[in-house]
């Protein structure tokens, strides 16, 4: 690990601050906020991360959950995923959410990651964390290896000639289908962004993964008021039962009118480059009757668009079954 | 059985003339994680001033470890792992992958378990850590690591400290009564030799016996 300064900032402004002098707040910053550090720790002993500084913001006040008056939720930066997985109301109306967060990592990891870091965690392309090999995100130009390598559990959606990388996030899939909204404080003052908007498709920048510039702290997340009656469901598919990241997930909140689908928000895991919100699916799915037929034609056009590399073929019919059989799971709760 | 009686008895020395020596030739390599206070065999064995200077940009902490407070000068590098292993030459709580992977390093930061290893000591100035070593003692053990004993829930030993702390937080965190809904928490620790199965009744006789 290369040596860096560690500062605790006193509140948000000298933390925006001290952040504003990187030159970037993507891959590679000079400046880092440090969460719970599952990820950064892990790759700055990688060196794929090389801080100059780590500015804890750990005892900044974005630690709690509340309940907003239009009945929403506002879940603060540095909530841990296991106390936002076992909020009585995460559990109750954003159920999807708690199933996502708790089929994720271990349970020490859950205690540790935060929700803002969860927002940026990593790719685990293999190639992306090893500086042995090139790496368009690590270092843009060098090529991505992946393409014509090891690429058996990466992307299949969103792809470009430049990076294949999946984001592995399995909170990221329910909070997409939530329509959640992240709250950002930066030297310019605060702005929300939808969660559809923070992330960014690799193209030919994938070392840009988000919206966020330099001295952008995210503050919160909000996730707008439960739909009264709706069914959730997390379907995560994976090697091993447990403690592994999805190859396929699904997260799917549904309400159902007189045996059909009224309204319908849809987003995949482990399939796409960026959470993988799937308008064609919940379009195919509005307004039709909740049977297997339904299902699989919303399957159908969710991966449309899939291109498969050469050892993640399989992944396009997983990624089917996965969404078909977590919507049949929804529709019967 | 072995008959072991002509050999020398293995007893805690050997352990502790192992940390010792491992620290003495190491000392110049981990001059970076010398305590401010160097406590014990590392301030005795040291051989000249070198080994207790402190390198440019150490930071001074308290870290309260099962109960003691540390003053520690420490590199900003340090994992709360290393800083446990090497500067508190605290040695129950084992590295294994060091990188998240395997839970053999997990203890308790005010009550909850997480992975030494992905965090930064510096992250835990005055938090409550609790290792293996402050869990109970060789002759008034904590029910789990008594449980662990009774129903053989380890072979090689190396990732039952992780195991035994990882259990222990179990007790208080929302978990089914099945044998399922253990092992779904427990999936956060490895176990090369296979000792699931009698690590699971371990914990589920300490739960039933709660």
């Amino acid at each position: 690990m290369h040596t860096f300064e560690f500062i605790r900032p006193p509140d948000p402004a000298a933390a925006i601050a001290a952040a504003a002098q990187s030159k970037t707040a993507q891959q590679g910053a000079d400046v880092r906020f440090m969460g719970g550090g599952t990820t950064l720790i892990d790759l700055m002993k990688l060196n794929v991360e090389t801080p100059a500084r780590v500015l804890d913001i750990n005892r900044l006040p974005f630690d709690k959950i509340e309940i907003m008056p239009d009945g929403g939720l506002k879940i603060g930066a540095t909530v841990r995923n296991s106390d936002l997985a076992y909020h009585a109301k995460v559990q109750r109306d954003y159920s999807v959410l708690s199933q996502a967060l708790l089929q994720g990592a271990s349970a020490q990891i859950r205690n540790m990651a935060t929700v803002a870091g969860n927002l940026l965690q990593r790719t685990r392309c293999v190639y992306f964390r090893d500086t042995a090999m090139p790496c368009n995100k690590r270092e843009p130009g060098t090529g991505c290896p992946a393409i014509t390598g090891h690429n058996r559990t990466l992307a299949i959606l969103g792809t470009s000639d430049h990076c294949i990388a999946t984001n592995p996030s399995d909170m990221c899939i329910a909070m997409a289908a939530l329509e959640a909204t992240i709250h950002i404080q930066g030297p310019k003052g605060t702005r929300a962004v939808a969660f559809g908007d923070f992330h960014l498709l690799p193209g030919n920048t994938p070392q840009r993964e988000t919206v966020l510039e330099p001295g952008d702290l995210i503050t919160h997340v909000t996730l707008p008021p439960p739909i009264a009656g709706s069914k959730q469901h997390y379907l995560k598919l994976r090697d091993r039962a447990s403690y592994e990241f999805a190859l396929a997930s699904a997260a799917v909140v549904l309400t159902i009118a007189g045996g059909n689908v009224r309204r319908a928000r849809i987003a995949l895991g482990g399939v796409g480059t960026k959470p993988w919100r799937s308008p064609e699916a919940e379009a195919a799915l509005i307004g039709r009757p909740t049977n297997d037929a339904t299902f699989r034609q919303a399957a159908e056009a969710a991966l449309q668009g899939a291109k498969p590399q050469s050892e993640n073929k399989f992944k396009v019919e997983l990624a089917k079954r996965c969404l078909t059989h977590a919507l049949r799971t929804a529709a019967a709760s | 059985m072995l008959d072991n009686s002509n050999s020398d008895p293995i007893d805690p020395s050997r352990r502790k003339f192992l940390k010792a020596t491992g620290t003495t030739a190491a000392a110049g390599v981990i001059s970076a994680y010398l305590p401010a206070h160097a406590s014990g065999a590392v301030e005795q064995t040291s051989e000249n001033e070198a080994t207790l200077r402190t390198v440019d940009g150490a930071v001074p902490i308290t870290v309260r470890i099962n109960g003691k407070d540390h003053k520690l000068n420490i590199d900003p590098r340090t994992t709360l792992l290393d800083c446990i292993r090497e500067t508190v030459a605290l040695t129950g709580t084992k590295k294994g992958c060091d990188h998240g992977q395997c839970g053999a390093c997990t203890v308790h930061v005010n009550g909850k378990r997480v992975l030494s290893c992905l965090n930064l000591a510096l992250m835990h100035d005055g938090n409550e850590i609790t290792t293996i070593e402050g869990l109970g003692a060789p002759d008034a053990l904590h029910p789990m690591q008594a449980a662990f004993l009774a129903c053989d829930g380890y072979q090689c030993g190396y990732c039952t400290s992780g195991q035994i702390m990882s259990a222990v937080a179990l007790l208080n965190e929302p978990c089914g009564p099945d044998d399922a809904a253990v092992k779904e928490l427990m999936s956060g620790n490895i176990c090369r030799c296979g000792a699931y199965a009698n690590i699971v009744a371990a914990i589920q006789q300490v739960r039933k016996r709660a």
